[in-house]
């Protein structure tokens, strides 16, 4: 299956990438579940409401939240950035 | 059907002219990953994950984790804990092949490994982690680092330093040397120091503990110095390069540390020696006169050979620092771009993000993040973002961060291994 949808994105070029492109994690996204895991304390953040998600950083940069790390980690990134992080977040299955 | 495909195929970029590879009548491109650790190991999940036909290549069957070595050195966590098989990547379905790679031929697209398999490769990912400089220290080789452990590779190593301070007697004196930058875990020598620290003031009595450093600076300073003063003021005395740290030579026979100004005699000596990209790098072609791999940084592709990404401590990440969070992290924005290249599309700009947990003490952790973009063709610190722990903490929010630290123990290698 994977093979098979790969070959129709390498076949299909540019064809296709809007849908692709859209699966691709946002700057920075990737790099959360460095933490974020199953029965850590830094608690899984996949799947978890996109709302949440974003408002939880924009706490943690303004700092109105307070956290050990992410109020540090949450200045790196725009409120547009957060928001696209918490989408593709927020659209992955909890593992 | 055809034709606008290869005309929109063509008009991607110069990234796609480039790299003609892989060819349209290919099943399914192919990546070989060599070295199965942090980032060799995440690189190769989500590759897999993003449907590409991945191959790691790992010449040990068991990976030992440095991250959290130090606690097996001072007693507070098993050996055990550090150990990793690879039946977790073989379960995910990636072939694990346990061989060393001996050659890399970029103009044909294979590797080489020891017996004389090849395997090709549209793309490549090397993550061969660092090889101790054995000709860097008159009179550190291989053969000394058996009487004067760095333990700066985990596994006999890190026992045999365990074992030579659990034997120390009381009133013993442990050398530890710190090489200038870069290398391997940057505040690592530091939580080393500590936790060597507190072997001595709860286990041997009036033991001292010298660190000589080969520089004036490091990650965290104030954070440790301050622990140092409050916790081992009895133990633990730090000598930097301004007062004379820079070691010029060991005599293992002796058990003797030499600098410009003194002779330390030691009891314990672990000397951690400058480091360079693991050797596959250099034979690669991939690594440049520092020993370190330049790399582009939005795709981590090597600046020097085409096709041939490098990823986690060997590579010059510019302000990201060679940990395990930075491998896992560099891994996963590689292996995206790897992705989008063999698909003919351009890769984004990423951000990335390093956080490095340390142990002064069992229960009184610290930390560093960072977050990380491409600027001016490095991976560049992202102004305002980052930093340490506050120099001023209660006690619950050091507890709290040894908690995080073990935490992310479990989790980063539950991820990588599992």
């Amino acid at each position: 299956m994977r093979h098979a949808a790969l070959f129709l994105i390498v076949m299909a070029g540019t064809a296709l990438p809007v849908s692709a492109a859209d699966l691709r994690p946002p700057p920075g996204a990737s790099s959360c579940s460095g933490c974020h895991g199953d029965g850590a304390a830094m608690a899984v953040i996949d799947g978890r409401p996109e709302a949440e998600i974003a408002a939880a950083m924009a706490e943690y940069r303004s700092g109105t939240r307070p956290a050990s790390v992410m109020t540090r980690i949450a200045k790196g990134f725009s409120d547009e950035e957060s928001r696209a992080i918490a989408v593709y977040l927020a659209n992955r299955k909890a593992q | 059907m055809t034709n606008p495909t290869r005309r929109h195929f063509l008009a991607a970029g110069t990234a796609a002219l480039a790299f003609p590879r892989p060819s349209l009548a290919q099943s399914s491109p192919k990546v070989v990953v060599i070295g199965g650790g942090f980032g060799g190991a995440t690189a190769a999940r989500a590759l897999h994950v993003g449907g590409l036909d991945v191959t790691l290549v790992e010449a040990n069957p068991t990976y030992v984790s440095c991250p959290h070595s130090n606690e097996v050195i001072a007693g507070l966590q098993p050996m055990t804990a550090q150990r990793f098989g690879y039946d977790g990547l073989a379960r995910a379905g990636i072939p694990v092949v346990h061989a060393s790679a001996i050659g890399i031929n970029p103009a044909g697209r294979r590797v080489t490994l020891a017996g004389g398999d090849t395997l090709p490769y549209d793309r490549l990912i090397l993550s061969p982690g660092i090889e101790l400089r054995f000709d860097a220290i008159p009179g550190y080789d291989e053969a000394a680092a058996e009487l004067m452990p760095h333990a700066w590779k985990a596994g006999t190593q890190t026992e045999l330093l365990k074992r030579q301070l659990d034997a120390m007697p009381e009133g013993g004196t442990v050398v530890l040397s710190v090489p200038g930058n870069p290398y391997r875990c940057p505040p690592g020598p530091y939580e080393r120091a500590s936790l060597i620290a507190h072997v001595l003031k709860t286990r041997k009595k009036r033991a001292k503990l010298i660190v000589l450093d080969a520089k004036d600076t490091f990650s965290k300073q104030k954070l440790f110095q301050s622990a140092w003063a409050a916790l081992y003021p009895d133990q633990l005395e730090y000598v930097p390069l301004a007062s004379g740290g820079q070691i010029s030579a060991v005599e293992p026979g002796t058990m003797t540390v030499r600098t410009d100004f003194s002779d330390y005699k030691a009891d314990v000596a672990c000397i951690i020696p400058p480091q360079r990209a693991g050797r596959i790098a250099a034979t690669a072609g991939v690594a440049d006169r520092s020993g370190w791999c330049p790399i582009d940084p939005v795709t981590f592709e090597s600046k020097l050979v085409p096709g041939i990404h490098v990823i986690g401590d060997a590579a010059i990440a510019g302000a990201m620092p060679k940990s395990a969070f930075s491998a896992n992290a560099q891994a996963k924005v590689c292996a995206q771009a790897v992705i989008d290249l063999l698909a003919g599309r351009a890769p984004q700009e990423p951000k990335l993000i390093n956080t490095c947990y340390s142990l002064v003490a069992p229960g009184y952790g610290i930390s560093v993040a960072g977050v990380y973009h491409p600027a001016n063709g490095v991976l560049a610190d992202i102004e305002g973002a980052g930093g340490t722990s506050p120099l001023d903490a209660p006690a619950s929010l050091r507890e709290q961060e040894a908690l995080y630290a073990a935490d992310w123990y479990r989790t980063i290698t539950q991820q990588v291994f599992g």
